[in-house]
């Protein structure tokens, strides 16, 4: 019984690549319905998490804030995130009249689909990923970046000073934290051998990389909370001094599309940080998938909890943090590892 | 060379951090802030314009909305200068009654302001927990006038209604919650390493400066000078009490947070002894239907307002309402010494400077 649940979806689409070839369909075409199925898969796991994690902030954010969140509709207010979907659909999409359009209204759905493309190469369980390439992290940390290209255009397009001055420190900041969040992942590089990211679970078969690598868990953290304009590092939106930053000027489902997308970014890093440090989807008595999904939920509540205590952090404090010490201890992690890999590979034969 | 454009950015009058309606305009290089100047009146009501239409009693709601955040205050303020002018002797009860509320008023102000600085630097959760210790102090408001914000409690010559059996005990428990409500304060938002950086040395204000500019209330005290109107010249019954005047030694955001953060434990003991001291009796004087105070006297009176001096001057012509009445109101005074305090900054600390100089734009804009 437990082995069929650990299976579960690996042999759900084993099942329906052999039904398609039942069905005449060659081999090759069955693998490429089912990457659009999983594709979609992957969209439908995005939406589910987000209302969710919508929710669960506001949740969390009530307990930390000693109030009782959403609790009108449904049980808990589970349905808030949905009523709140909905309101934000049905609203009025205003295209302001002097901005850059083109600009303006591709912005978010290049962020979108930038955040969603993350999923591709993320291991949501044994055999469970979509595509394993073998240059995984590299893939997902140069995909990250480009989400400063999607946030400097939104800001670029409005034609408004706060967006832009929202846009710019957003590219100031993601350059800066982009490279202590490569090097922190480094070490783990160095240790696992290999950029896959199913070859890094594996290598943490019997140790979690967060044991051998604590500070570059920190670091990964603290730079990941920048890379995902979360606070006390939200500088691109920074609601109490920049209005909203950025996203000032867009209404709507447009808004909401930046919502969604920094909530699936927030998703994509979390399980990035249970993948590479917390042992990905290993775990004893439950199967694969769902210690992932249990993995990546108590990273989001550090985040979460980090965001509603921290206040925000000035901009040239954060540039100096970035460079004057997140970078060197960076480096410093990496020299160190190096050092241990050579004394251990030598102790070892 | 790149050419570079300076940016001029409003902040307000619709802003998240704009307390109000306060707009700024900001004058940027990048994020430096080459200059700051704040623009007053949306808020405007023309309240000193209404007093002389007003008979002196009907004028008292209408001081509650100047600061609407520290109620009890600017109404203690305008009774004293009414009886000031016509010479009224206030019951003994009615003096320790509006000390109580006085000083229960300037705490609930004295959160906001940790509170709003909190939200204004992105603590969210900051607001969220002086808001709910400045609710008690708006339940207990609503006990005595059944008004939680706008409480017109005070009247000439006295108070309104005595106060309720539940009252006494509510007080009691708050002033003794006081000390743990700023532990966690502590703990939540003065420990934090970034919410320090953010305040301090920032929005320096030198006392030389702070004097030029007519700076009052906490904000002059962070600058290091001892002057409390409180101590300095008692009104009411002030002279009674012990308490001490915190004073700042730097001038700069951190010191006037520190400076509210002392003065909220301050009147807390100045409520503990009233308790102690407070007779029975009478809580409303004996005074005239219609007051027409004597021609032609005009009388200043200033008591030490939540934000800082805040005075009124009113000159009688005999009749029943005011000839003219002027309000010094200290949230004016404080605000215009921004952009001193804002320029060479970043734009992150002009929010930093407008929380901090704790306006409230209803009596600035009057």
């Amino acid at each position: 019984m437990m082995q069929k649940i650990e299976t579960l979806f690996v042999d759900l689409s084993d099942w329906f690549i052999a039904w398609l070839q039942s069905l005449g369909v060659p081999l090759a075409w069955a693998d490429g319905i089912l990457l659009l199925i999983q594709f979609l898969c992957i969209v439908g796991i995005i939406l589910v998490n987000i209302t969710i994690l919508i929710w669960l902030e506001r949740k969390v954010s009530g307990f930390i804030q000693q109030r009782p969140g959403p609790n009108r509709l449904g049980p808990f207010g589970v349905f808030q995130t949905i009523a709140d979907a909905l309101k934000l659909l049905t609203k009025e999409d205003i295209i302001p009249s002097k901005t850059d359009r083109w600009i303006f209204l591709t912005a978010p759905i290049l962020f979108m689909t930038i955040s969603v493309m993350l999923y591709i190469v993320l291991p949501m369980g044994k055999d469970m990923q979509v595509v394993d390439l073998n240059v995984g992290l590299f893939f997902f940390i140069s995909l990250g970046s480009l989400t400063t290209i999607a946030l400097l255009m939104g800001g670029w397009g409005s034609n408004n000073k706060w967006s832009l001055l929202g846009a710019m420190r957003s590219v100031a900041q993601m350059i800066s934290y982009e490279i202590p969040l490569a090097l922190s992942l480094m070490g783990v590089v160095m240790i696992a051998g290999s950029l896959r990211l199913s070859d890094i679970v594996a290598a943490q078969d019997n140790l979690w990389f967060v044991i051998l690598q604590p500070i570059a868990f920190l670091t990964y953290l603290i730079s990941a909370t920048a890379e995902l304009n979360r606070g006390p590092f939200d500088m691109p939106e920074a609601e109490q001094e920049l209005t909203a930053g950025a996203y000032t000027e867009y209404t709507g489902m447009r808004y909401a599309l930046f919502f969604l997308a920094e909530y699936t970014n927030l998703v994509a890093v979390s399980a990035l940080a249970s993948t590479i440090f917390l042992g990905g989807w290993q775990g004893p008595w439950l199967p694969s998938w769902l210690w992932i999904i249990i993995k990546t939920y108590l990273v989001m509540f550090i985040f979460m909890w980090a965001k509603w205590t921290f206040p925000r952090i000035r901009m040239d404090h954060l540039m100096a943090f970035s460079w004057k010490v997140l970078i060197p201890v960076t480096l410093v992690n990496i020299v160190a590892t190096g050092f241990g890999l050579y004394i251990f590979k030598g102790i070892g034969g | 060379m790149l050419s570079t454009e300076r940016l001029t950015i409003n902040i307000g009058p619709q802003h998240p951090s704009a307390h109000g309606g306060l707009h700024v305009e900001a004058v940027l290089d990048g994020e430096v802030v080459l200059d700051a100047i704040p623009h007053v009146g949306y808020v405007h009501r023309s309240v000193e314009k209404i007093a002389e239409s007003r008979t002196y009693a009907q004028f008292v709601p209408y001081t509650a909305r100047l600061d609407y955040l520290g109620t009890h205050l600017p109404v203690i303020g305008y009774v004293q200068t009414v009886e000031k002018l016509a010479g009224i002797e206030v019951p003994e009860r009615a003096e320790y009654i509006r000390i109580i509320m006085g000083e229960l008023s300037r705490i609930a102000s004295h959160q906001l302001f940790i509170g709003s600085l909190a939200i204004d630097l992105g603590a969210t959760t900051g607001l969220l927990y002086c808001m709910r210790d400045r609710e008690r102090i708006m339940d207990m408001f609503e006990m005595t006038s059944g008004q939680r914000l706008l409480a017109a409690y005070m009247r000439i010559g006295g108070i309104a209604e005595d106060l309720p059996a539940e009252f006494i005990p509510a007080v009691r428990s708050f002033v003794r919650d006081i000390p743990k409500m700023i532990k966690e304060y502590q703990g939540l938002l003065y420990g934090n390493e970034i919410f320090q950086a953010r305040l301090k040395g920032i929005g320096k204000l030198s006392a030389e400066d702070a004097i030029a500019y007519g700076v009052t209330g906490p904000n002059l005290r962070a600058c290091g000078i001892d002057y409390d109107i409180r101590k300095a010249e008692p009104y009411g019954i002030y002279d009674r009490f012990d308490f001490e005047v915190p004073v700042g030694s730097k001038g700069d955001a951190w010191d006037r947070l520190m400076v509210r953060n002392e003065e909220i434990i301050q009147s807390g003991r100045i409520i503990e002894q009233a308790l102690e001291q407070m007779p029975e009796g009478e809580i409303q004087a004996k005074v005239p239907r219609v007051l027409k105070p004597e021609k032609g006297k005009s009388v200043y009176h200033r008591i030490e307002g939540a934000k800082g001096e805040l005075g009124y001057y009113i000159v009688s012509d005999g009749g029943e309402k005011p000839y003219r009445l002027h309000v010094r109101a200290p949230s004016f005074v404080n605000l215009m010494a921004l952009p001193l305090v804002s320029r060479g900054g970043l734009l992150q600390d002009i929010i930093v400077n407008i929380a901090t100089l704790d306006p409230v734009l209803g009596e600035a804009d009057r």
